[in-house]
């Protein structure tokens, strides 16, 4: 059997992460809908956890957990974190890759893989 | 829960304690100084078990790979034995020259005992015979083993009040590191540089800037120094002279407050890089001083553009206690 390449190094592996992380958590930053969750977060930690997330969706080396993420959201949770802000960041993420000239059916490959932590996200 | 071994001692760790906290509380003299992972003055050796990542993030692998740790962000999740670290790392230093950049900055030269590789924009731990350890930027080229220092007078500053008002040439020190990320590296002598700080975080960007140059950086190299009033402006001969002998430098002094003086800015210095370069795509900054100012100029340089690996910042955090 021939390996497939995973989307991680179909959209050009760590590099392509590094820009898609920056890119995107400038979005976040400056769009009204989010960026209050980000409030006084510090910038390197985030990024890292980004980084760890946009390598999990695209299917790279990572260390990803569920509890991780649970763990991470629930004082968001308390805060007001709902489906509409987590719509918010898929929309925002796939925008960042269309951005960055990735294809249609990979942007969606990536959008399904994020929509699969979204009950972890919010808690549920 | 996990012990910590200490020489013929063990200690157990309460709930999510640090292994410098366990230290300090069963009456271990430690050096430390921010408590937040990164001055560099708590940095001990792993002889046996796991030392979370976190506790060697940004270490260089030279170490890491010698089990050096910060202490005081280190919960350890399972027995770990710890010791100070060995001769090699702790470089014993002589005071060279203590001379005053300005009434409240003094120039300090300190000679090691054993030269070592040193970037200028990087930081050492200076400790002081008693244990006091503060960690300072190392503003000049290190000529061989002279490693230059610029010291702010903080009121009531211990290692600062000392450096300024009782150390005297010749005073014996020891020295620890170099640690940071703060420094020059060639390979994109293209590209633009933003050197910004405040009060003493000019001492890493004098280092990094002259590093630069003896490289042979090619593109722009903006400095802007800030500082509440003239007096916390110091090195501004020197600047304004690099950038007579050097057009693609220019140098931006920039007070807080008062009445505008001819070549002078009068602002805060966030608002006076981003009114002159809005847009930082591409761009390579070097920041350094209050960490308020680093952290906010650390954000709004990202948002204008420039890549989070191409900011590289020194907060000068202070001591914890
Ligand atoms: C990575 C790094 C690099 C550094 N590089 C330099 C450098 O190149 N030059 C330099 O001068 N300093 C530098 N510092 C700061 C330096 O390490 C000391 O924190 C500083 O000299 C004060 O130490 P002290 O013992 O004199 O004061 P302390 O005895 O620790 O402090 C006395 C009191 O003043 C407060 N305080 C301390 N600093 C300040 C401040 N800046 N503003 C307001 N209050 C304060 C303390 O919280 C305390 O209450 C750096 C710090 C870090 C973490």
């Amino acid at each position: 059997m021939m390996f497939m390449p995973t989307l991680y190094e179909q959209l050009g592996g760590q590099a392509a992460v590094n820009l898609a992380v920056d890119n995107s958590y400038r979005k976040v930053l400056t769009d009204d809908r989010v960026k209050s969750f980000f409030d006084g977060v510090d910038m390197d930690q985030q990024i890292a956890k980004q980084k760890a997330f946009l390598t999990m969706v695209f299917g790279g080396p990572n260390n990803y957990s569920g509890l991780d993420m649970r763990q991470g959201h629930a004082h968001l949770v308390k805060r007001g974190l709902n489906d509409s802000h987590v719509d918010t960041i898929i929309e925002l993420l796939g925008k960042t890759l269309s951005e960055l000239g990735v294809a249609e059916p990979l942007i969606q490959q990536v959008a399904a893989l994020a929509e699969s932590t979204r009950n972890d996200v919010l808690g549920r | 829960m996990p012990v910590v071994r200490w020489g013929e001692q063990t200690f157990p760790l309460h709930g999510n304690e640090t292994v410098l906290d366990a230290l300090l509380r069963n009456g271990v003299s430690v050096s430390y100084a921010c408590k937040s992972g990164s001055c560099g003055s708590c940095m001990l050796q792993a002889r046996e078990g796991t030392v979370p990542a976190r506790a060697q993030a940004g270490l260089k692998d030279s170490w890491k790979a010698q089990g050096y740790f910060l202490a005081c962000v280190c919960v350890p999740e399972a027995d770990l034995a710890a010791a100070p670290l060995g001769a090699e790392a702790r470089i014993r230093a002589t005071i060279i020259s203590l001379g005053n950049l300005s009434p409240s900055v003094k120039q300090v030269l300190v000679r090691r005992d054993v030269a070592s590789d040193i970037r200028p924009g990087q930081y050492i731990a200076i400790i002081r015979p008693d244990g006091l350890a503060r960690s300072y930027s190392v503003a000049g080229l290190p000529e061989e083993d002279v490693l230059e220092f610029h010291v702010r007078l903080i009121p009531n500053g211990r290692m600062s009040g000392w450096l300024h008002n009782d150390a005297c040439v010749g005073d014996r020190v020891t020295t620890l590191g170099p640690s940071g990320e703060c420094f020059y590296v060639p390979g994109n002598e293209d590209q633009p540089l933003l050197l910004a700080g405040t009060g003493t975080g000019l001492a890493p960007l004098w280092g990094v800037l002259r590093d630069a140059l003896r490289c042979g950086h090619r593109g722009p190299i903006h400095v802007f120094h800030g500082a509440v009033h003239q007096g916390g402006l110091y090195l501004c001969d020197e600047l304004r002279s690099l950038t007579q002998t050097h057009e693609h430098v220019t140098y931006t002094p920039v007070l807080l407050t008062g009445d505008p003086i001819p070549g002078t800015e009068i602002g805060a210095i966030d608002k006076v890089i981003l009114g002159r370069f809005p847009k930082l795509a591409g761009w390579r900054a070097y920041l350094a001083g209050d960490p308020d100012i680093v952290r906010s100029l650390k954000m709004q340089l990202f948002l204008a553009g420039a890549g989070s690996r191409d900011i590289l910042a020194d907060a000068f955090l202070h001591s914890a206690d």
